[in-house]
């Protein structure tokens, strides 16, 4: 095109010949190939830093300061906060104060706070410090189940099931998580079907809401499409939600890919908390703040205000003593 | 901060060069999220140019030629070399081991920089515009308008040196003076203007990050109707960590030109196009990793 002269290349602007021919657009199908896609006009964040974010991290931290983060996050307008997990101390020291957490937090209205209940032992003390939701972890990894938790993901299956028999009793909801959903440190490549088996066990065992996870964030848009599209075949959409790692820097267009699909629940943790005990030195969980920029950025609601998951990733940030993860944090701090 | 920077890119290469192997796997099936996917992807490596004139510590002569010099072993088609701002740059396009097959792109924003670059043995320029008016005022001291005339008169200078021009388009989405930039303002008054020139590629860039998938989305909307969406780039930077979404919805609308930075997230973007069974460039990005470690 570099040799015609510029009048004739104004002659051929796209748009001149559309204003003449009307009917050209839907000839060459142009509309539905670059017609943008359809997203939700809401998504709901489910805040997993107080508890995956903070169990990953190497220090141990005060259940005062775990308190007031879980606090600030409740004025944010978050709908729902992983509070903590009633799993053995031996296993989690960062979990130990699991129950003074729970019954030392204000409860905001309208916000959930699930517990993590790895077994019966862990409900029934989860119940008995007042909790009012939990939570369930399976795996599409069978080597993953076995070194993570300790048994087959058959076993935990039977397990959960336990749990879930009896908190339903109780009316209490139950979230299923399935880890490894796009890989797994020790067996690599998981096969989408057995994480739509997982998914479709935890689901009609009872759990209303099933996080699919990446947790060790190798998932691309590409893995990520495929795996929904294997589960979504076992479990409605609507009942999906997806918890990316940043790992690799991918959690942000695979978070795109899943709404593109009709995911309407994503998992963050504020800063991007908890790095990866599988990739010394990289990030762990997608931070909350970059999520919402995203999704307010595409006109999506969430109901939380940004600004003050910033101010609630700075407090506990500053007392870890480093940086945010995100960056949309690193900017704003930038601008100050 | 290049130090930081270093070993950070250095743990996250270590990691990729071991696992990638791993998890890559071909999809086969087509859905809506990847009918329109590109099979091959044209990577810009702007990390010798734009990275570099955004560090504070003046990195020598002779370290940006090494830095070349490993770039051009990784298989990248085009790395942008340096910017002809001032005289003075001249003995890096000269320093540098070209690369059969392997453009060297410069940037040249008046037409004295063509000949001095030509001198120097540049066969690919680059022009700049902005699509906010401060912005073009602030940065290159002249509004939008002078900028397409100095243009003007680069494009002779280099259509008479035969040597061929990138456009560049900074604030598609949002300027730093202006906020929101509308899209048809980046679609008629700068891409239209700079391909009708003569440009053989316009690189779209979100100069200060701003953009999300939708304005990102919108804006390449208005553009691809003025400009065949096969010689539109991307030049995302990741200040609010969106540059991936944003290359990815790009990708999605037909775009098959993607500038990164090796100092930046060129290793992240090379995962997510290989993830997305995307061909780019022929060898793996440990070189990269070696690339950005002698820096």
């Amino acid at each position: 095109m570099g040799n015609v002269p510029t009048t004739v290349k104004h002659c051929l602007s796209y748009e001149q010949l559309l204003e003449n021919c009307p009917w050209l657009r839907r000839w060459l199908q142009e509309e539905k190939t670059i017609k943008a896609h359809e997203y939700p006009d809401f998504v709901k964040i489910v805040e997993v830093g107080p508890r995956d974010g903070l169990q990953n991290e190497k220090e141990i931290v005060p259940t005062g300061v775990k308190i007031q983060l879980i606090d600030m996050l409740s004025g944010t307008g978050l709908s729902v906060i992983e509070a903590t997990s009633f799993v053995s101390s031996k296993w989690v020291p960062q979990m130990s104060d699991h129950t003074e957490v729970l019954r030392g937090i204000q409860r905001a209205p309208n916000v959930r706070y699930p517990v993590l209940t790895p077994n019966m032992q862990g409900f029934q003390d989860a119940v008995a410090a007042g909790a009012t939701e939990v939570a369930v972890f399976g795996s599409a990894s069978e080597t993953f189940s076995r070194k993570n938790i300790n048994c087959s993901v058959d076993e935990s299956m039977l397990r959960f099931k336990e749990v879930i028999t009896l908190a339903k009793g109780q009316h209490i909801p139950v979230r299923g998580y399935v880890s490894c959903a796009l890989g797994c440190p020790h067996e690599g490549h998981i096969d989408p079907s057995k994480v739509a088996q997982v998914a479709k066990s935890l689901y009609e065992m009872g759990c209303y809401e099933i996080s699919l996870g990446d947790t060790i964030g190798v998932g691309t848009p590409g893995s990520m499409c495929e795996m929904m599209q294997t589960v979504m075949k076992e479990v409605p959409v609507s009942a999906l939600a997806v918890h990316c790692h940043d790992t690799y820097g991918q959690a942000l267009p695979n978070i795109l890919t899943a709404l593109q699909m009709g995911v309407r629940v994503v998992d963050s943790a504020v800063a991007g908390l908890g790095g990866c005990p599988y990739a010394q030195g990289s990030t762990g969980n997608v931070s909350t703040e970059d999520v919402l920029y995203m999704l307010h950025g595409m006109g999506i609601e969430t109901g939380v205000n940004l600004a003050k998951v910033v101010e609630a990733g700075d407090f506990i940030c500053n007392f870890l003593c480093r940086k945010t993860n995100s960056k949309v944090a690193q900017a704003s701090s930038k601008t100050l | 901060i290049i130090l930081e920077l270093k070993l950070y890119i250095y743990v996250v290469f270590t990691i990729m060069q071991y696992s990638t192997p791993v998890f890559h796997k071909a999809i086969s099936d087509s859905t809506s999220v990847r009918a329109a996917l590109p099979g091959k992807v044209k990577i810009v490596e702007v990390g010798p140019r734009d990275g570099l004139q955004n560090e504070k510590t003046i990195v020598p002569t002779e370290a940006k030629i090494n830095l070349i010099d490993m770039l051009s072993e990784t298989g990248l088609p085009v790395i942008e070399a340096t910017s002809f701002v001032s005289p003075k740059w001249v003995p890096q396009v000269r320093g540098i081991s070209r690369r059969p097959g392997v453009s060297y792109p410069v940037l040249t924003p008046q037409p004295e920089g063509i000949q001095a670059a030509v001198k120097a043995g540049a066969s690919e320029v680059a022009i700049f515009g902005a699509a906010s008016e401060l912005f073009s005022k602030k940065n290159i001291n002249c509004s939008v308008d002078e900028s397409l005339q100095r243009f003007d008169e680069v494009m002779i200078a280099a259509k008479e040196a035969g040597v061929p021009v990138r456009g560049y388009v900074s604030c598609v989405v949002g300027c730093p003076y202006e906020g929101k930039v509308a899209p048809e303002k980046v679609a008629h008054v700068m891409a239209k203007r700079l391909y009708s020139m003569g440009c053989y590629e316009i690189s779209l860039g979100d100069t200060i990050g701003v953009g999300t998938p939708g304005s990102m989305s919108e804006m390449l909307l208005a553009v691809s109707r003025e400009v065949p969406v096969s010689a539109l780039a991307v030049h995302c930077h990741d200040t609010y960590g969106q540059a991936l979404a944003n290359i990815l919805v790009a990708l999605q609308m037909g775009v098959s030109v993607v500038d990164s930075s090796v100092a930046g997230l060129g290793g992240y973007v090379i995962y997510m196009l290989h993830g997305l069974g995307i061909k780019t460039v022929r060898k793996t990005s440990s070189k990269v990793a070696q690339a950005t470690c002698k820096l």
